[in-house]
């Protein structure tokens, strides 16, 4: 025992050694980043996949990471840019904005080695929309085809096991057919529960799931669930990202501190999962090699529209007044350590200019000013029941933010009391009660999006009876301008009509927007190239292991 | 004795069946676990009451409880949503546990009473003195501070030991978990020992066996420490089962995939069968602690009988 100790002893010090040696040199070596070797396997922070690994079924980050290395959709979406562009795809054209025809590339393979056929996508988008598969990840990707009633009804059993929008030509061509215009449809390709599935997935699903084959730039050597997946370079892939190291190995953390400990201590390479305690000292213990960026992700709060009182004329102006007492930029840089970003629309700094992101729409709503702020409430009619209350779920990190938010309420309305954090126990009971119409004051809400379009961030949420219209709103204005975008024949028009539908939202105000979420890496000096998508995923091919 | 064990057996039974169903009703009113799968997002009516029917949710809870039940009595404890049946999830988890409980239980054993004999036998003095501060500084410090500081200077900053415990969990990297877990019960042994011990060595037997010339050696061992460890005994059989329970602190600083990791994922995911299956494990080893420790009574004090 005692022998092993001075052992682990002297390998620390020539540890520590090697080290310092290392930092020594890395000054002059700052240019060897060619000299990589394609080898190296780069280990990676991961959490434990909520759901089986069916791209129908993933909702969550940790499950889609794993998703987007072992497979590539027929888009694919620029890791830089977010703009989506073919992958598996050769084509994908209309006439109407309606009705599209989908040709794939030839020569596509799954690693098992059969082929990439139509019939693996149709197949696996009629899978996943089947009800009685139950996957909750299906609305609204699936939602828009021709005969997803049928398959999935609101209420009651399926008619039918296939979509009619879903028709195979060949092996390489399909059509689909949605119910209405989506010009942007096609750009929602890229998404995860848009993959296509092996002949496998069908013929044995258990046996799928437990080491699940895609076509994407990696696949799966080994995964022990609960700790931790190897994924290795796939040499069937026929796809633009190869892999430019030796694999990715997953390591399943159970706590982000254990993690950070981990990088610092030079067992981990990339971590993105850093926690608020990290993120104070990030920049000095890792020696700047950390990457802080918006992510396609923002942070709203939302109000009831349902109850008779937010609903009134008053109570608009009501709104307007608390979003002008809220402190953005503070709030950001103490609480969050300036990895949230003052929001200044509904969408997301990733869908850039041309894709619909505005500094300027919100404007003076959106901008701290606690004098007009009183004035409107009070012009408004105070505020609905007397109090403003902020439901959150306690069993999330947002108990600090909602206090400094409340805070800077009340100091501008100069009332310690005009608004308090009210926390729900468990997030499963928060969403509950947003469901159930039983929340009477206002929310947290948040929206992480699906593919990065501006449809994306209006449509789930502010359109009449939307999936995810947390607050209600309805009106018939907004409808039919989102109507008109999914309608216009180029991309152009159909990001000005989401716009001046967005529009709306600063008037009507159904929810505030607080600040845009930023993803955050720290990697170790053993890798170079590392970079976050518009997803705030690290983008693993690129990722090169020095030499 | 047979007779009283088979007795103490026999109340497991209503005690086994009278806590899972308040684990089941606890985890119950938290609330609908359908919602938790859905992220942020809201879940589709459609498929969350096919998931609903999947799971059995739509019944009363006595319905759910007594199914539950059947699946126990005939090896299935459920499953975990991503699909992996319970009874695996405890086949990885409870070896880990017991490797880390195996190894904090040897530092509380060892040290703890060696700490509790040396520094009762020298009352007042400075080594009695060194060992009361110290442990008091330990109960006095959350156990989570002392996991961060002492992985952050031995893991991370000196790299003596891993900074968090590898896959497989070997024995060489649960020793810096397994000192941090047993920490604070350690303090208790060592005091408690202490005590013990002092109040014994005034005793008469103790004075007879001097008395008689045996060495001071055998004195220690055999007259003042057996009977001294009774209490001790009690504090370590019910502290086993908390070791176990406790480990959930300890396992997450140092990323062992543990029992406190399951039974943390099955409270956050709301998932019933995880957390009712891993606490009915618990519950076992906490009865079978105790049986143990009865049993211990007997053999350390011939006195004490058990008809």
């Amino acid at each position: 025992m005692r022998g092993a100790t001075q052992a682990k002893f002297a390998a620390g010090a020539i540890a520590i050694a090697l080290a310092a040696t290392a930092c020594s040199s890395s000054g002059s070596s700052s240019s060897s980043s060619s000299g990589s070797n394609a080898n190296g396997v780069v280990t990676a922070w991961w959490g434990d996949p909520q759901n089986p690994l069916i791209p129908t079924d993933t909702n969550e980050v940790n499950g889609g990471a794993v998703l987007n290395m072992i497979f590539e959709g027929l888009q694919h979406y620029n890791p830089k840019t977010g703009a989506a562009e073919l992958a598996n795809a050769q084509s994908i054209t209309t006439n109407d904005q309606q009705h599209f025809t989908i040709t794939l590339k030839p020569g596509w393979k799954f690693s098992d080695g059969t082929p990439v056929t139509a019939h693996s996508y149709v197949d696996a988008w009629n899978w996943g929309a089947y009800l009685p598969h139950a996957q909750n990840n299906t609305d609204p990707f699936f939602t828009s085809i021709q005969g997803y009633s049928d398959v999935h009804p609101a209420s009651g059993t399926a008619k039918t096991q296939t979509m009619s929008g879903l028709k195979v030509v060949n092996d390489n061509t399909f059509t689909v057919a949605l119910t209405q215009k989506f010009s942007l449809w096609p750009d929602t390709l890229g998404y995860s529960a848009f993959y296509p599935l092996p002949q496998s997935f069908f013929t044995n699903q258990a046996a799928w799931e437990a080491k699940p084959v895609g076509n994407g730039p990696y696949l799966i050597n080994s995964w022990t669930k609960g700790s931790g997946m190897q994924l290795r370079p796939n040499t069937t892939y026929s796809g633009t990202y190869k892999p430019k190291n030796g694999g990715i190995d997953l390591k399943v953390y159970t706590d982000s501190n254990a993690a950070y400990a981990d990088l610092q201590a030079g067992n981990l390479d990339i971590d993105n999962g850093l926690s608020n305690t990290a993120l104070k000292t990030v920049q000095s213990d890792l020696n700047g090699r950390y990457l802080n960026q918006p992510a396609g992700i923002n942070q709203t709060i939302s109000f009831p529209l349902n109850q008779a009182n937010w609903n009134t004329p008053g109570a608009k102006l009501v709104r307007e007044g608390i979003s002008m007492a809220i402190d953005r930029p503070t709030i950001t840089k103490v609480i969050f350590q300036g990895t949230r970003t003052p929001a200044t629309d509904w969408t997301s700094p990733v869908l850039g200019t041309e894709g619909g992101y505005s500094s300027t729409l919100c404007g003076d709503v959106c901008t701290y000013n606690p004098t007009k702020a009183k004035q409107l409430i009070q012009q408004g009619g105070g505020i609905p029941g007397g109090q403003l209350t902020i439901s959150y779920n306690a069993d999330g990190p947002h108990k600090e933010w909602v206090d400094a938010v409340c805070n800077s309420i009340n100091n501008a309305m100069g009332n310690t009391n005009a608004c308090v954090g009210k926390p729900v126990g468990t997030f499963a009971d928060f969403r509950n009660q947003i469901q159930n119409k039983q929340m009477t004051s206002a929310f947290r809400t948040g929206w992480q999006m699906d593919y990065p379009l501006i449809q994306d961030f209006l449509q789930p949420l502010f359109y009449t009876n939307a999936a995810s219209n947390d607050s209600h709103y309805s009106n018939s204005q907004f409808d039919s301008l989102v109507n008109q975008a999914n309608a216009a024949s180029s991309k152009a028009t159909a990001v000005q009509d989401f716009q001046n539908a967005e529009k709306l939202l600063v008037t009507d105000l159904p929810s505030i927007p607080l600040w845009y979420q930023n993803g955050t890496v720290g990697w170790s000096s053993k890798v170079s190239n590392v970079s976050l998508d518009p997803f705030s995923v690290p983008v693993y091919t690129n990722i090169t292991v020095n030499k | 004795m047979g007779r009283y064990v088979i007795r103490r057996l026999l109340q497991m039974i209503p005690v086994f069946i009278g806590t899972t169903f308040i684990i089941f009703a606890m985890v119950h009113a938290l609330g609908d676990p359908v919602a938790a799968l859905f992220g942020d997002k809201a879940p589709d009516p459609a498929v969350a009451a096919q998931i609903r029917q999947q799971l059995g949710l739509n019944d009363p809870l006595i319905v759910q409880y007594a199914h539950y039940m059947k699946g126990i009595f005939s090896g299935n404890l459920g499953y975990a949503f991503n699909g992996q049946p319970v009874t695996e999830l405890l086949k990885t988890a409870y070896p880990t546990t017991l490797k880390l409980t195996i190894v904090a239980f040897t530092f509380e054993v060892v040290l703890g009473i060696s700490l509790g004999v040396i520094s009762g036998m020298r009352r007042g003095r400075f080594a009695d003195t060194g060992v009361m501060v110290m442990t008091l500084i330990v109960i006095s410090i959350p156990t989570f501070v002392i996991g961060y500081v002492l992985q952050y200077l031995f893991g991370v900053k000196w790299g003596i030991f891993d900074a968090t415990v590898p896959d497989g969990a070997p024995f060489n990297a649960l020793i810096l978990p397994g000192f941090v877990l047993a920490s604070v019960s350690l303090a208790y042994v060592a005091r408690l020992t202490r005590t013990t011990i002092a109040e014994n060595s005034k005793a008469d037997y103790v004075r007879t066996a001097t008395a008689k010339g045996l060495p001071r050696r055998r004195v220690i061992t055999h007259h003042l420490l057996r009977n001294s460890l009774i209490p001790v005994i009690t504090f370590l059989g019910t502290d086993l089962g908390a070791l176990m329970g406790g480990a959930l602190v300890t396992e997450r600083i140092f990323n062992i995939k543990g029992v406190g990791y399951y039974l943390y994922q099955g409270i956050l995911r709301q998932n019933t069968p995880t957390v009712v299956g891993f606490v009915t494990v618990l519950v076992i080893v906490f009865l079978l602690a105790n049986l143990l420790v009865d049993l211990l009574y007997a053999v350390l004090d011939p006195r004490i009988r058990y008809a």
